[in-house]
């Protein structure tokens, strides 16, 4: 008998400006099963399913969508609810001041003539949240549930659409242990009435646990569909990562020396996104390139912005600087103390778009140009350029707006800042995403620069061949926890990636 | 290109308008008497609005300005006048209390996170009411020739014109000093000759601008009040840490933060300044008035915020100059004088003034958006 297959992508393929996001990428789920969509951070899952959902609408790839053996071509979400598919994805596209009722039949209301009619919506949500196992009022408002509840009425919202293929992009990301396992069931429970589902998830046990088929990609590219009974979590391991290590790496030895900063019994929590950092401990000694690997959501930037209050609102623990106990209670005291943290979100928490190169660069460093709170306009052009030459930032001058800026030359403009602060510790958070090659190297350049100086370097990187290619020692962060720590020499992408599941 | 016109659009709008009501008034408009006149009515809104534009650049917004100048112009009035204070006495103690209402307003923006808008709503009602209160509901007046003369006494023409030519000789020697210190470091400086073309030009505006006081009756010291604001803050808003870190914040708060700017120390210094600000203006609102009124400054935040917006002051924040707003506030004051001078009806004074506003924000974004 031929496989019954719900849906069908064929040779789809995405790009964007400078990235082959998805390369003629396969993959077909059967009706009834729940079918685990694996892979590394950036692998092409999230965009996978933004096709299937016409977030891209048809025209924006190539390659056929089939579902239930017909062609479609979406042109927007809506086109793809009313095909059944429905997606809930990680950030919770809920209203939090509705109530739950609101939320399952907004733009979807149960109406004649634009008036909607509350009791037949209310008792039907009524009967939707039972099916999920949720038991609260579909009056009450949204924010008043946690953040497993409010995944389990996006759920509901979904069933309401009638929906026959259900996505789930990272459901359990923000879940404790007793939620996870209560929407597994619910979701094995939904198998058995017939929906099909599409499990996105980095936490292998529950893809074993809960997963009839599985799906690898990698670098945009499908690996492999295999039957959940073919593999065991060391080949899907070995199957997500299994890539040649390409050497655009400069590694230099470096020798490092004395302990430069400690983190001492250091534990966040942050009960609004239910986040917890817990006892991290370790050292990083001066000249050295430590980092911090793990995948997405495993609170390694949280606890970076933790360190500089800038994250967290029960922060604990203590931290020492060459020997010195430090107790900052905002950036700027940090900044002070030594120490520099270079967001991710660049855009966000690195730069000032409005503003020109030069005020960029020395928007960190104001005081120390300044003379009586005045600052020295000529000074500052003279860093700037300096910094730029360093770093061969690519701009007319140094007058230019960073908005008109590439990501490489914008990424290199925050680097500037923070190399003009003269940090004793520089904390790096995904230094080169989302630039290129040749940036990257030049930024590599500039990290082994530093840690000739003396300086310590924490890289946090999703990127597992940047981590193995420029880190000195490597530290693993799983939910909040550092899950083990790894001598260079001794690190492999398949020993980082146990460690980055949950394995100690 | 459209850069350098982006940067000049109000100036030329500005010389537009006085081309338009020359011609319609035949040429009363720019006599002598009535620019000097023009120039004295935008004082207490230019004042504030050189200080509401750094409000703004953070992204805050302050509507009680109206009734904190008028609660200021009204206790130096009953200090002055009902308790025989002297004039200086009591001008310091006003001053005092707007810098405390500034005080005020910043604690509860920086550091109870209610927003501006609101804070400073509130306070348009609680200090209108103060007004009242202190005033007794009738006007206080009349005031000492002392404090009168801020906003209605002129500097003598000959000291106007000493003032003059010291005001050009500091310029040309900040202007070379600057220049030597550029070649110091190193950096291409401006051909030396359209650096002199330049020079000479502003101050021959400015020269022209003088002999138009001088030839009325002098420099009003209230004029002289405001030139000197416009520059201590334009210098204040460009060259030091404060001002820096004002447009770091109105541009990217998160990104200021994380840099090391202590948001809430520098919102609470803002707004204490403004409140100096907005004393300074209310006084010369009560002293060109002669008088502490209850309706005084009724309706100036509108003013204000449609002047600091004109001159280029976005909503959004991190985005504003000094410049640009007291051209802003110069092109309402020239709407709302050649149009008296006119006679117009004040139902078509009030739409051509919204139209205005409207029509200048527009162009703004427009242009903004084929920059971009």
């Amino acid at each position: 008998m031929p496989d019954d297959n719900i849906l069908e992508m064929r040779g789809i393929s995405k790009e964007f400006p400078g990235v082959r996001a998805l390369d003629d990428v396969t993959f077909s789920v059967r009706r009834g099963e729940i079918h685990a969509l694996v892979g590394e951070n950036g692998a092409g899952k999230s965009t996978l399913m933004k096709v299937l959902s016409g977030v891209y609408p048809a025209g924006e790839y190539s390659g056929n969508i089939l579902i239930d053996g017909r062609e479609i071509r979406f042109k927007s979400i809506k086109d793809s609810e009313r095909a059944s598919v429905a997606i809930i994805y990680q950030e919770l596209a809920l209203v939090k001041q509705l109530s739950i009722v609101e939320n399952i039949y907004l733009g979807n209301e149960i109406a004649s003539r634009g008036v909607i009619n509350w009791d037949e919506s209310v008792k039907k949500a009524q009967d939707y949240l039972e099916h999920v196992g949720l038991k609260v009022s579909p009056v009450s408002p949204v924010s008043y549930l946690g953040v497993g509840e409010q995944q389990l009425v996006a759920i509901a919202k979904a069933l309401s659409k009638e929906a026959k293929i259900l996505v789930l992009d990272e459901p359990t990301a923000a879940l404790s242990g007793g939620e996870a396992e209560k929407l597994l069931n619910i979701l094995k429970k939904l198998k058995s009435e017939g929906v099909t589902c599409i499990y996105i998830s980095h936490r292998l046990k529950e893809v074993f646990d809960i997963a009839d088929r599985i799906t690898i990609l990698r670098d945009g590219k499908t690996i492999a569909t295999r039957d959940k009974a073919e593999l065991d979590e060391n080949k899907l391991i070995a199957l997500m990562v299994g890539r040649e290590l390409t050497n655009v790496y400069p590694r230099k030895p470096h020798t490092p020396d004395g302990v430069l900063l400690e983190v001492k019994n250091w534990t966040v929590y942050d009960p609004d996104i239910n986040k917890t950092i817990a006892d991290v401990n370790f050292k990083l000694y001066k000249g050295e390139i430590l980092g911090m690997a793990g995948l997405v959501g495993a609170g390694r930037t949280e606890f970076a912005m933790s360190l500089f209050h800038f994250w967290g609102r029960h922060v604990s623990g203590e931290l020492f600087l060459e020997g010195k106990e430090i107790s900052p209670r905002d950036a700027g005291e940090a900044i002070a103390a030594g120490m520099s943290l270079a967001s991710e979100d660049r855009k966000r928490y690195g730069l000032v778009l409005a503003e020109d190169i030069k005020t960029n660069i020395s928007l960190a460093s104001l005081h120390a140009i300044a003379k009586n709170t005045v600052v020295n306009e000529n000074e500052e052009v003279k860093s700037a350029e300096k910094y730029s030459k360093e770093l061969h930032i690519k701009a007319p001058s140094v007058e230019q707006q960073t908005e008109a800026l590439s990501g490489g030359n914008q990424q290199k403009v925050v680097l500037a800042k923070w190399l003009m602060t003269k940090p004793k510790v520089l904390i790096l958070d995904e230094p080169t995403r989302g630039i290129d090659v040749g940036a990257k190297v030049e930024i590599y350049n500039i990290i082994n620069e530093l840690v000739d100086h003396g300086v310590g370097v924490i890289v946090i990187s999703s990127e597992m061949n940047e981590i193995l290619g420029i880190c000195d020692r490597v530290l693993v962060m799983h939910e909040g926890r550092f899950t083990g720590e790894l001598k260079i020499a001794e690190a492999t992408q398949e020993k980082i990636m146990y460690h980055a599941t949950g394995g100690k | 290109m459209l850069q350098h016109f982006r940067k000049y659009t109000m100036l030329i709008a500005l010389v537009a308008i006085w081309l338009i009501f020359t011609v319609l008034t035949e040429g009363v408009f720019v006599s002598p008497r009535n620019l000097s006149n023009l120039f004295v009515q935008t004082v207490a809104v230019a004042i504030i609005t050189i200080g509401m534009t750094l409000i703004i650049v953070t992204r805050n917004i302050d509507l009680s300005v109206g009734s904190v100048a008028a609660f200021v112009g009204a206790i130096a009035a009953f200090l002055q006048v009902k308790t025989g204070w002297p004039t200086p006495l009591a001008m310091t103690a006003a001053m005092a209390a707007g810098l405390l209402v500034g005080v005020w307003h910043g604690f509860w923006v920086a550091y109870r996170m209610v927003p501006s808008f609101i804070v400073t709503l509130a306070s348009m009602m609680i200090f209108r009411g103060a007004v009242l209160g202190i005033t007794g509901g009738a006007t206080i007046a009349p005031l000492s020739d002392a404090f009168r003369s801020i906003g209605q006494s002129y500097v003598p023409p000959h000291l106007s014109v000493i003032i003059g030519v010291f005001a050009a000789a500091w310029y040309l020697f900040a202007h070379y000093y600057k220049r030597m210190l550029r070649a110091q470091y190193g950096f291409k400086v401006t051909p030396l000759l359209i650096d002199i073309a330049k020079t000479a030009l502003m101050i021959l505006v400015a020269a022209g601008f003088l002999a138009i006081m001088v030839h009325n009756r002098g420099i009003p010291y209230a004029v002289l009040l405001m030139v000197i604001l416009a520059v201590v803050f334009n210098f204040i808003a460009r060259q030091t840490v404060f001002g820096r870190q004002l447009y770091a914040i109105g541009g990217n708060p998160d990104a200021a933060s994380l840099s090391g700017v202590n948001i809430k120390k520098q919102i609470m210094m803002l707004f204490a300044v403004f409140g100096g600000i907005t004393a300074m203006s209310g006084l010369v609102l009560a002293s060109r008035l002669n008088a502490a009124t209850t309706s005084a400054g009724q309706g100036m935040e509108l003013d204000v915020i449609a002047a600091a917006v004109i001159g280029g002051t976005s909503l959004m924040g991190g985005e504003g100059t000094i410049f640009g707003s007291v051209v802003g506030a110069l092109i309402m004051a020239s709407l709302d004088n050649g149009m008296s001078l006119m006679d117009t009806n004040i139902t078509y004074q009030y739409i051509i003034k919204g139209m205005i506003l409207l029509l200048a924000v527009w162009v703004d974004i427009a242009t903004r958006q084929k920059q971009g």
